[in-house]
């Protein structure tokens, strides 16, 4: 099992050495180390993947199994596919944007590198970390690494008040996260998630319970940037380096809604689960609002990345909606459109990359037509788009009509669908309207009165000047992620794999049975489970529903003037100002906070 | 006022997010971010805490005498590290703020807005 | 949001959170009267187990080793991150060697300082060494000896010898012994793996309880972890003096 902790060292021990030799190492060398380092943490999550499709896997470090009676001593890291998959996924994430980087960044060394690395080890461990205090110091490592990552642009202004923004907010939810596992420590005497789970089980909700609670998943949806926690995550990821935005887009975020995830059903599930029609209803609340919220203002954006940003934001609140079933088949959904979106959405910034690369402009208005001759990238953008719309068969499509099939058909919210065929198409329409505008220069050019703030005088390119060709290490990363969100649509036996490691995750008792107690695997009940005939209407819908907005939008059409002064007035929210997010995490804790302890009773 | 501790800890949680929301100088706000993390510290202490019990170091008390409990001590151990990094990173990007912006007031920075 | 909107939006919630956070204070134990079975368990276990008569150490460095291992990274993101974020840009290499020449710190600071300053380091230097040695017997151990032997650097700068640490040494040894530290540790965990046990697990005898070279693994860490902070800390404090040069230069 040396498989698993390596997992974590081999980054780890990567980054020291690539540290500590950055005089020695050319920029090439740098390049094929952190290279091979990445596929090597790929492999090894793969085996530990491999390993855990038929049973949870529990490694204890230090070898402390736990004392007779249930009683942990040690760490242990316990995971079976869908954590270990998450970490595949984050790995082969870093290992494109590595790739990404050898010609999109000009100037960097072996300590970007090196922090990529621990940025890598972090992600990893927090995956498969079955230790609650353990999961918050792999969650701080991974933020401290990203708040460098995306700081990394010190020579221009955005990225430093981005990356203020992000580390500020972040840090006060990781505070507030730490105070509920100090509430929580102190009614279990447990930091195992499973003794957790276990201790819980035996009292009742009361206050702690639910301050506890409220505390650890606040701080999680900070990362996870639900509303209202997401104003950091724009400002962050239109800031950082183009490569790192496809880690932060694609796995840093949804390692949020996996905290909650994991937290709920191994440690709290016990205790709330006679509560699970409530608190349903309080995730589906936050996870919509957020999906809206994110679908409204990527229409509102002329920043390319910036616009891919709040898609990103809208997807997480969809992603929340699945988990918000509370159940098998919802989570199983949401696993598979957590990837299938995040390879789409990664081949998008790619390709937003490739258009700064070849224009040194991410500005849409700026750019209106000037993409005309990025052929290949301009079909990679619309089709992403579409694909992350919902066009079957790609992965979006798949994750995405399970989380609809398991709302609509699970618990009988036959409305679920339309609403997120809405939200899906609103936030793809804007990708599509930016895409008409700069490869094809449909639409009027400039409406200067459109253009952002931000906009003006921050475009500076990441890249110095235009070249004049698309190196081949930048194109084939957007081809290839495009029809890996492809097949990851179409890969045979998919959902049922992920049905029946959803189905382990959601059993508490099987779960602290197997960490605390060695019990034997349970033999997994073979299990189905595919894309329902409706759901396929609904993804035709929000692409043709996409195409629309997206017309909308080119044309100008009265009716989208006439919405104006609503998009002015959320923007305004997203004031870029540190001190008001953290008055609205403020308030969203406290909301969040009353809601539970409203109804978890 | 078998609470107090707590209430302290709770009190340190709620002034530090009102001088983040408040702050006019981002070196006020890392310090603000530093009193909202020692909350963390207060509250831990406080939970694993005694009556009557001996730090759990055994190199001068018979092994057997009742300690507070020694594992919220090395995870408030584990928090100071946490926050003197973010601090030291934060205070990095202050200083590039400072020489990009001119200004180290939140109020004035706004690169990003909308 | 103007200010005073920001305060409406931020006091009625963080009313809401004190009546949260005092309700479930209420259904907490009572201050002092703690039973969690955690650290009852390791209380009791871990001087026979470990032979540390230190338990915060033990718990830091064996029973819940992860977490400083995660923790000796964030350290190291944290010097390396304040390296990338404070890298000298365009035309500040410039000043910043400019600067270099023309400051003579010698020259401004007061001779008793200098002094105090020199006569300190290497007392401050054993004491953290003593700190990081006795880290499984007394009270501290590799973070705490290791941020007095960074101190030690600092002292170094406020005697007036800020630039022969910058000339003689420079920050690149700096740099590698915070990279070794960090990878100590790491090394110590993979060390369990090659003597075929599982990682982090202890490979050293444990020797007799209250003795220098007790407690496995327990002092290797120390020393891993001391050199790290050590390095880490002394790498973001001239991170900033480099800062504090360029300005006083162009300022």
């Amino acid at each position: 099992m040396a498989y698993v902790p390596l997992a974590v060292l081999v980054p780890m021990l990567g980054a020291t050495f690539l540290a500590a030799a950055r005089e020695l190492l050319s920029r090439a060398l740098a390049d094929a180390v952190s290279l091979a380092l990445g596929i090597a943490t790929v492999t090894l999550c793969a085996i530990a993947l491999a390993h855990s499709v038929d049973h949870t896997i529990v490694y204890w470090w230090g070898a402390w199994t736990p004392r007779p009676g249930g009683v942990a001593l040690g760490i242990d890291f316990a995971f079976g596919p869908l954590d270990a998959g998450m970490a595949v996924f984050a790995a082969s994430l870093t290992v494109i944007a590595g790739v990404f980087s050898w010609r999109f960044l000009a100037e960097v060394d072996a300590l970007y590198h090196a922090i990529l690395l621990v940025f890598l080890a972090a992600m990893v461990g927090f995956s498969l970390s079955g230790d609650l205090f353990n999961m918050f110091v792999f969650f701080e490592l991974m933020s401290v690494s990203a708040y460098v990552l995306a700081g990394f642009k010190i020579d221009q202004r955005s990225p430093i008040e981005g990356s203020l923004n992000f580390a500020i907010t972040n840090s006060a939810g990781a505070i507030l996260a730490l105070f509920g596992i100090g509430l929580v420590y102190s009614k279990t005497g447990a930091l195992n998630l499973a003794q957790i789970g276990d201790q819980l089980g035996r009292h009742g909700v009361d206050a702690v319970v639910v301050a506890g609670f409220t505390l650890i998943v606040c701080g999680f949806l900070v990362k996870a940037a639900a509303i209202p926690f997401h104003f950091w995550l724009a400002d962050a990821y239109a800031v950082a380096p183009t490569p790192v935005c496809i880690l932060f887009a694609g796995a840093m975020s949804e390692l949020g809604l996996l905290g909650v995830a994991r937290v709920y059903w191994t440690a709290f599930a016990p205790v709330l689960d006679p509560h699970a029609e409530a608190l349903r209803w309080t995730l589906i609340a936050i996870g919509l609002g957020t999906a809206f919220v994110g679908a409204a203002m990527s229409l509102a954006q002329h920043h390319l990345k910036r616009m891919l940003a709040f898609a990103t934001i809208a997807y997480m609140g969809l992603f929340l909606v699945g988990i918000a079933m509370l159940s098998a088949d919802g989570l199983a959904g949401t696993a598979i459109y957590v990837v299938g979106d995040g390879l789409v959405k990664a081949a998008l910034f790619v390709c937003v990359g490739i258009v700064q690369h070849r224009r040194a402009s991410l500005d849409e208005v700026d750019l209106h037509g000037r993409g005309r001759d990025l052929r290949l990238t301009a079909g990679v953008f619309v089709i992403g788009s579409l694909a992350i719309a919902g066009l079957p068969p790609f992965g979006p499509f798949l994750g995405k009509a399970l989380v609809e099939d398991a709302a609509a058909h699970g618990h009988g919210l036959w409305w679920m669908p339309a609403v997120m065929m809405i939200a899906s198409a609103v936030t793809a329409g804007a990708l599509l309207r930016a895409g008409a505008r700069v490869f094809f220069g449909w639409g009027s050019a400039g409406q200067p009165d459109e253009s952002s703030d931000e906009a003006e005088g921050e475009t500076e390119p990441e890249t110095d000047k235009p070249h004049d060709h698309t190196p081949v290490l930048m194109w084939l990363p957007a081809v290839a992620l495009l029809l890996a969100g492809l097949a990851w649509g179409v890969l045979p036996g998919l959902a049922d794999a992920a049905l029946r490691a959803a189905d382990r995750y959601v059993q508490p008792n099987v779960y602290a049975a197997i960490v605390l107690h060695g019990a034997p695997p349970e033999p997994t009940t073979p299990v189905s489970l595919s894309a329902s005939g409706a759901s396929y209407l609904y993804g035709v819908g929000a692409v043709v529903g996409a195409l629309m907005v997206a017309a909308a939008g080119v044309t100008r059409l009265r009716a989208v003037d006439a919405t104006r002064p609503l998009f002015a007035w959320l923007r305004k929210l997203h004031s870029g100002h540190v001190g008001d997010y953290v008055a609205w995490l403020t308030a969203g804790v406290a909301v969040i906070g009353t809601a539970f302890a409203i109804t978890l009773r | 006022m078998s609470v107090f501790p707590y209430i302290v800890a709770g009190w340190l949680l709620l002034v530090g997010l009102w001088g983040i929301v408040t702050s006019r100088h981002l070196v006020h706000l890392v310090i603000c971010l530093s009193v909202m993390q020692s909350s963390t510290y207060v509250l831990l202490l406080a939970v694993g805490y005694r009556h009557g019990a001996k730090a759990p170091i055994f190199a001068d008390i018979p092994s057997g005498t009742q300690v507070v409990d020694p594992v919220v001590q090395a995870l408030t151990l584990t928090d100071v590290v946490v926050e003197a990094t973010v601090a030291a990173l934060l205070l990095a990007l202050a200083v590039q703020a400072q020489k990009r912006f001119g200004t180290v007031d939140p109020d004035e920075l706004g690169a990003l807005r909308g | 949001m103007s200010r005073r909107a920001r305060l409406a939006l931020f006091l009625p919630a963080a009313l809401v959170l004190a009546v949260g956070l005092l309700w479930s204070f209420a259904d907490l134990p009572p201050f002092g009267h703690y039973s969690g079975i955690y650290g009852i368990v390791l209380g009791h276990v871990a001087v026979a187990q470990r032979e540390a008569t230190n338990v915060v150490s033990a718990v830091t460095f064996d029973y819940r080793g992860v977490d400083t291992l995660g923790e000796e990274f964030i350290l190291f993101a944290a010097a390396v991150g304040s390296a990338i974020l404070l890298r000298a840009q365009r035309g500040e290499d410039a000043a910043g060697a400019a600067a270099e020449r023309s400051d003579r710190r010698a020259d401004v600071v007061a001779r008793p300082v200098r002094a105090l300053g020199a006569a300190l380091v290497a007392p401050t230097i054993v004491l953290g060494a003593y700190i990081i040695a006795h880290g499984q017997l007394t009270p501290g151990g590799g973070f705490q000896g290791g941020v007095i032997l960074a101190s030690a650097a600092v002292l170094v700068y406020a005697s007036g010898q800020y630039l022969a640490v910058r000339v003689v040494r420079g920050v690149a040894p700096i740099e590698i012994a915070d990279a070794l530290g960090a990878a100590g540790f790491a090394l110590i965990a993979v060390g369990g793996l090659v003597f075929g046990l599982a990682a982090l697990h202890n490979f050293l005898g444990y020797g007799i309880s209250g003795s220098l070279f007790s407690a496995g693994i327990i002092p290797l860490a120390n020393v891993a972890v001391g050199v790290e902070v050590a390095g880490g800390v002394t790498l973001i404090v001239a991170e900033f003096l480099d800062q504090a040069l360029m300005r006083r230069r162009s300022g």
